[in-house]
Formats: structure tokens, C-alpha cells, sequence
């Protein structure tokens, strides 16, 4: 029989305005196996915690219930306290007497019975609770960043520096990212080039980081600090260890109109090409679906003329599958689509462009070299409107954009309209604005600026239409503050479209069992404490792969990530979770309904002899869990059609005197 | 009715929420009837949201408002102002002798090039 101990927290009023704990506590006390039943202001804070040692002592008690917030919030908390007074951590129970009743019902008398049912649901699985023991699993000392973008190469970075080895695994065929993209950075006006193309470098010189360039994950098994990661290096059809990238290829490469995607298509590449001039790796790709010696078998040239002999056309796709103790997700963002808003005329006319593909306009490796000129007829622009919000903030139209903020519009509008007042000041600039939102260093001042200094002209309103008409773009707003609707025959207009997560990042997500939210960001364990960790343990996120996030922001995040990464490869032993699934052999009839359901692939089985009860031997198929890789979730306890499978810690018997005790 | 309940009621009507309006102004943006307009749908939301209405049943804007939708069609937070307008329109006709077309006023407004139908339909919008 336990001898079990009862602490009812008020959590000051958020639990005891809504339940009379009083009350709680002492009708707790009557039930079976209760010897103790207290109430206090605050259980977790240190006298609240003290209070529970001494009734250990003072009351011999085998198990704990505490009656107080989610589980999910201080269930760590009270079992190191049991730990701390010779407990066994997995004597402790928690009622989840706040978010399940003081904040959901208003009534008190509800909200106490309710607080009673839960207790005692909680006194009845302590009285079948058995001590566990926790197992020890080795980490693996090298980390895994999937992303290489300014995220994932500064979380690489520190990783790297602290000793550590990290892989990096990009898609395209460079690292960079969008920030290799940009022309100049809020709110200093740094080139991101400048800023950036270093860090590019110091990652591919640092002896501790491997580059996969074009690669992709394709498949993740294993747990934390042990995963097991398969990634496909994609047949980039050049010899990256022989390519010197002198780009002599790409110079006789005969087929030219390959839309050039690291300039959104504004001009064309070739069929083998390099990003960019300052790409890492320096190294040719072949387009598959634009090289005629690929498709058809006629060509040849670059093999010809490349002097290094780096072309290899036979070169297939290669999977590579490496250990990892942690993984970083850092997948970024992308702009979204906006062929469902017609009434911005993007599909009908060139000038109608993206801030993305205006920042390749400006910049000086750009199609126009930096000349600021219309997409159309290449003359110079003298009226130019930028919108915001364009598909950010959208409640009503989940379909066409996004219901959050895009976050970093506004900063850069005002960087894009500020910078063409200083460069071309014969130009007028209008913003059609909803709110300006500033917050950050520097930012407002930043803003104030453009509209002070530059005459930019901030208009507060929303275009409603734009319609192409001749040369110009008739671009229809409302102006609020002076009550009128303004018609600007505009030659270019800039859309500042909403951003949204890349969408390798679900499939990736799926793999990794991270969780996500609506919007496909990847969720944090804990929106304020823990907000650069994924709640799947050994997953860490990065950049804006969680949410938007600005340059800066970005690479707070990424060194946060790395600092975490960091105290996880710094361990030796990781302690795993006790409360996992085990068969019960005599039981099991070898059905494979448990491995089927299995999502994280813990479960195998195997034939063991058994001694019958005539002497003979018989040889049984029979599952077998791995007690490292499995999580716990409980799916193959409802699948096994023999009862052969239960949870530790939340055995079948158990969960049923829980329901029990509420039923009663 | 005072002002307060009657805004409720046309709210209830319209079976929106002006609360959910960020004032982008993209309803008034895109109006084609905008300059017709002494109150625009814009603010016609916000007003309603004041409780405001005594002008807006007053004035002209709610028969220069075309009901073409426009505004619903490209409103971002699904407040949908025509729909408001409209009923403040009903909630004017409603009223006794209120009614914006009488059947003796249509044989002066026929008309060559004004598809019948357009008088059916005004007929039934503009009264009880």
C-alpha cells in the first residue's frame, strides 16, 4: 500500500480564485492510500518545495500527487523534489488543477468538484505507480544544420567554434540564402554581400564544417543525441573536387535561356552555371531540365572546354548517411505567390514586381547592375508605388495570403524608398501603408528618415486596383487621412509580398516528427522559455524557418540555437525517458500491429524459444522494443490485440483506475 | 430604437463584424462609386462601429453604393462593407412612408435604355 502525500497549490489566485482549494485538499484526504493533504500559495517556489521534503520525512510518504498548473509546466520541477527527498521521481503525479479548471470555469463550486474528480484520478494511478529507472543513451558529437542561409551558417558557425562538427546541407547549389539576394540591410545600410560573403568563406575554410551543397535530407531515423541521417547528394554532374570554378563552361554553354532563379527570373542563365560570383561552393552546376546533352545527347561543350576535365555526365544522384547527435532546422522563407491577387495586376505586367525582385534590381550584381530601370522597356522609373501588406494580415482569405504579419515589410519599404530618393532624387516615391510597424533598434529612426529627409511620400491607405494602361500603371488607393480616393499613374510598382515558411520545411517537419503550426512554422517548445528548441528533443530551430524574423533577430536566434546545440554535445550520456512501451512475451502472439503503428520505428521482432509446459521447446515470434527510439506515445498499447503491450508509467491498469476513479 | 441599439440591429442584419476592420481602407480604395459618395464604405464601417448611424441614414451614399461587391470581394479581414451599407439602407426603408420608390414614380422613370429589370430590382431594393 503507498502512502501517498496531497499538495494543493493555489498558484496565488489563478488556481484558488476558481477552486477552493481548501476544500480540495480535504476531500482528497479520505481517499485510499492518502495519509497526508495539504494546500500552499506557490508548491514550486522553494518553501513550497521544502514543505513537500518535510512531509516525506515527517509522513513517510511513498508517492506525491500535487494538485497545480500542467503537467507540461512543473512536472520536471516536483519530480526532482522527489528526487531530492529519496523519492523515486516517478512516484509523482500532477493534477492539472489550473488550465484544466480554475481557467476554464468561471463557477467556483464547478471548478472545485472538478479540481476533486482530477486529484483523485491522480491518487489512483500513484497507488499503482512502480519506481522507474531512466536509461542512459552516448551522444554523438556531431551536428547536423539543414539550411544555408545566414541562419544556418551562423548557427554553424558557433557550433563549429565551440569545437564541435557540423554538417551543413543546402538544396541549392550555393550557400547564402535569401540573404545573398539582398542589396543593402536595414536599418544601417550595410551591402549584404559585404556583410555576408565573409561568413560564406569562414564556413567553407572551417576544418570542423562539411558543406552539402544541393543536397537534400531525404530520410531521419534515431532519437536524440543518436540520430541517423540519410542525405541525397543530387548528380550536380561536375566533379566538385576538380571544378576550379574559372566559369569557362558557363561562358560557351549554348543554351542561354534558362530563367535565372537567383534573380527571379528577371534574366536568363545558362544551362551549367554558378549562382553567383561569390557562391560557395565555387563550383558548376548542370541544369537537368535545360542541358541538351542531358535531355537529348547532343552537345558537349562544356566537357570540351573545361581544362580541369570536371563534367561527368554520368554522375548519379549519391546518398550519404551519417550520425548526428543534433539536428537544426533552418529552412528559411520565401516569398509567397501572388497570382491570386489580380486586382495588383502581377500576372499582366512586368513593372508590377516583388520587394524580392526589386532588391535584384538595386543591386549591383543584379540584371540591370544595379541601375534602377523597368522590367518592361528599361527606362528609368519617374513614379513609383509601393504597397504593403500585401497578403500579410489577411483573416479573411486564408486561401490567397497569411493572417500574421509578415514582420519585415515596413523596414524593407522604408530601406527600399529611401534608398531610391537618395539615388534618384527626380523620382517621386509613395508607400501605401496600413500601420508603419517600427519595433526594433534603430528601426523608427529609420522610418522617420525616409519620410522626413528623403520625402518619401507615406500614404494611409490600401490600393485597391492597378490597371496597366499604355506605358504607366494606374494604381487606384484610398487615402484615410485626407478622406479621398487617389488615382497615380505610376511607371513601377513594388508589392511587399506576405512571406511564408519554405516548403521543403512540412516534408522535412514529417521527418524529423517536429511540430508545426498552421501556417507551417515550425513550433517552439515553449513560445517565451524555450524558443529555440523544437519540442521534439534534439531538434533546434533557426532563423525564420519559426517565424518571420529580420537579419538581426535571425542571427540572435541561430547563435541561440548553437548555444543549445552546444550544451547537448557537451554532455557524454544523455538520460532517456523511463515511460516507454515493453511486451509481455507470453502474451505476445507475433500479429506485427504494434510495428505497424510504430511512428517511430522502435519495435522489431524476433524468434525466441520457449520451454512448454510438456518440456518441449517451442520457438515463438514475439516483438521486442527498443527502448532508445521509443517515445512513449502509447500507440501500440491500443494496437496489440492481445494486451501483450503496455507503457511504463502509464500502464493499462493504471489509466483504468484513473478512469475509475473519475467515474465513481 | 436609440442609436447604440440600432447599430446592433444593423450589425445582426448585415451578419458581419465590423470589430474585425485593421482600417487598411481597401474597401474605399477599390469603390468605383467612391466620388458619388458623401460617406464612404470605410466609413461606414467605422461608424457603425461607433454606433454612429444618424448620418449614415441620412445621407444619399447609402442609394449611390452599386452593391457590387468590390469591397467585400477584396476586403482582407472578411467585414465585407457593402453588406453593411445595405442594411443600413433596409434599415431606412423599413420605416413607415420611407420607402425610396413608390409604384407611381416608375412610369416616369421608364425609359428606352433602362433594362426593365433594373427597375424590378431597384423597385425591390429601395422598398419595403
Amino acid at each position: 500500500m503507498q502512502r501517498i502525500g496531497v499538495f494543493v497549490c493555489w498558484c496565488g489566485s489563478n488556481i484558488a480564485g476558481t477552486v477552493d482549494v481548501k476544500q480540495v485538499a480535504k476531500a482528497l484526504e479520505s481517499e485510499p492510500g492518502v495519509v497526508f493533504s495539504t494546500d500552499y500559495q506557490y508548491m514550486c517556489s522553494k518553501s513550497g518545495q521544502d514543505m513537500i521534503k518535510d512531509a516525506v520525512r515527517d509522513h513517510r510518504l511513498t508517492g506525491i500527487v500535487v494538485c497545480s498548473c500542467s503537467p507540461r509546466m512543473h512536472e520536471a520541477t516536483f519530480r526532482k523534489t522527489a528526487s531530492a527527498a529519496g523519492l523515486n521521481p516517478y512516484m509523482v503525479e500532477i493534477a492539472n488543477v489550473r488550465e484544466q479548471c480554475s481557467w476554464v470555469h468561471k463557477d467556483i463550486i464547478i471548478g472545485t468538484q472538478k479540481a476533486i474528480i482530477l486529484g483523485r484520478a491522480a491518487v489512483a494511478k500513484v497507488n499503482l505507480n512502480a519506481p522507474l529507472t531512466p536509461g542512459e543513451s552516448p551522444v554523438t558529437k556531431r551536428a547536423l544544420v539543414i539550411g544555408g542561409g545566414i541562419a544556418g551558417i551562423q548557427t554553424a558557425l558557433d557550433i563549429a567554434d565551440a569545437g564541435f562538427e557540423v554538417d551543413i546541407v543546402e538544396k541549392k547549389p550555393t550557400i547564402g540564402g535569401k540573404m545573398a539576394q539582398l542589396d543593402k540591410t536595414f536599418p544601417t545600410l550595410d551591402c549584404a554581400a559585404c556583410i555576408l560573403t565573409p561568413k560564406m568563406v569562414d564556413a567553407a575554410q572551417h576544418e570542423k564544417i562539411r558543406i552539402f551543397s544541393y543536397s537534400e535530407v531525404s530520410s531521419v531515423g534515431g532519437f536524440v543525441g543518436n540520430f541517423t541521417v540519410s542525405i541525397r547528394k543530387k548528380a550536380r554532374y561536375v566533379n566538385e573536387d576538380i571544378c576550379t570554378g574559372c566559369g569557362a563552361c558557363v561562358d560557351k554553354c549554348p543554351m542561354k535561356k534558362v530563367p535565372n532563379e537567383f534573380n527571379l527570373g528577371m534574366d536568363n542563365r545558362r544551362a551549367i552555371y554558378i549562382p553567383f560570383a561569390q557562391a560557395v561552393p565555387k563550383v558548376a552546376t548542370i541544369d537537368p531540365n535545360a542541358c541538351n546533352m542531358l535531355k537529348n545527347g547532343k552537345c558537349g561543350v562544356c566537357a570540351k572546354v573545361c581544362t580541369a576535365g570536371a563534367i561527368d555526365y554520368t554522375q548519379k544522384d549519391e546518398y550519404i548517411e551519417e550520425k548526428y547527435g543534433a539536428i537544426v532546422v533552418a529552412t528559411g522563407f520565401d516569398p509567397i505567390s501572388l497570382d491570386k491577387f489580380d486586382e495588383y495586376a502581377y500576372n499582366n505586367s512586368k513593372d508590377v514586381i516583388t520587394s524580392l525582385e526589386f532588391e535584384r534590381l538595386t543591386n549591383a550584381a543584379g540584371p540591370t547592375q544595379g541601375k534602377l530601370l523597368r522590367p518592361s522597356d528599361g527606362k528609368h522609373p519617374e513614379k513609383i508605388v509601393f504597397v504593403q501588406c500585401v497578403g500579410s494580415r489577411c483573416s479573411s482569405c486564408s486561401e490567397k495570403g497569411k493572417e500574421y504579419c509578415s514582420k519585415i515589410c515596413c523596414m524593407y519599404t522604408a530601406k527600399h524608398a529611401m534608398l531610391t530618393r537618395d539615388k534618384y532624387p527626380d523620382t517621386e516615391v509613395y508607400v501605401f501603408y496600413i500601420d508603419v510597424r517600427t519595433p526594433g533598434k534603430s528601426f523608427d529612426e529609420f522610418y522617420r528618415r525616409a519620410v522626413e529627409d528623403y520625402g518619401v511620400k507615406y500614404i494611409k491607405g490600401s490600393v485597391g486596383k492597378i490597371v496597366p494602361e499604355g506605358e504607366k500603371l494606374v494604381v487606384q488607393g484610398s487615402d484615410l487621412l485626407n478622406n479621398r480616393q487617389v488615382v497615380i499613374d505610376a511607371d513601377l510598382v513594388v508589392l511587399a509580398a506576405a512571406i511564408e515558411p519554405d516548403k521543403s520545411a512540412r516534408p522535412l517537419a514529417t521527418m524529423l516528427t517536429a511540430s508545426m503550426d498552421t501556417n507551417d512554422f515550425f513550433t517552439e517548445a515553449h513560445p517565451k522559455l524555450r524558443p529555440v528548441e523544437s519540442p521534439t528533443a534534439g531538434v533546434f530551430l533557426s532563423g525564420a524557418c519559426q517565424g518571420p524574423k529580420d537579419i538581426p533577430e535571425t542571427v540572435s536566434q541561430a547563435s541561440a540555437a548553437a548555444a543549445k546545440v552546444i550544451g547537448l554535445l557537451s554532455k557524454d550520456k544523455l538520460v532517456g525517458n523511463p515511460c516507454v512501451a515493453s511486451s509481455d512475451e507470453l502474451m505476445c502472439n507475433g500479429c506485427s500491429s504494434c510495428e505497424r503503428v510504430c511512428p517511430y520505428g522502435a519495435i522489431t521482432y524476433e524468434d525466441k524459444e520457449f520451454r512448454m509446459p510438456d518440456r518441449t521447446v517451442r520457438v515463438r515470434r514475439v516483438a521486442k522494443v527498443n527502448p532508445a527510439v521509443c517515445q512513449g506515445c502509447g500507440c501500440c498499447t491500443v494496437a496489440c490485440p492481445s494486451g501483450a503491450m503496455d507503457l511504463r508509467g502509464f500502464k493499462n491498469d493504471q489509466i483504468m483506475a484513473e478512469v475509475d476513479a473519475i467515474c465513481k | 430604437m436609440n442609436s447604440n441599439k440600432l447599430c446592433l440591429e444593423i450589425i445582426r442584419m448585415s451578419g458581419t463584424d465590423p470589430k474585425k476592420c485593421m482600417a487598411c481602407g481597401k474597401c474605399s480604395a477599390t469603390c468605383p462609386a467612391y466620388k458619388e459618395m458623401e460617406y464612404h464604405p470605410h466609413q461606414f464601417v467605422s461608424m457603425i462601429k461607433n454606433g454612429e448611424i444618424a448620418p449614415l441614414m441620412e445621407s444619399e451614399s447609402i442609394y449611390r453604393c452599386l452593391t457590387c461587391f468590390a469591397c467585400v470581394e477584396r476586403c482582407p479581414r472578411g467585414v465585407e462593407p457593402a453588406k453593411l451599407i445595405e442594411a443600413t439602407r433596409l434599415a431606412v426603408v423599413r420605416q413607415q412612408g420611407k420607402n425610396r420608390v413608390t409604384p407611381d414614380s416608375i412610369p416616369a422613370l421608364l425609359d428606352e435604355d433602362i433594362p426593365q429589370q433594373a427597375l424590378v430590382s431597384a423597385f425591390r431594393k429601395y422598398t419595403k
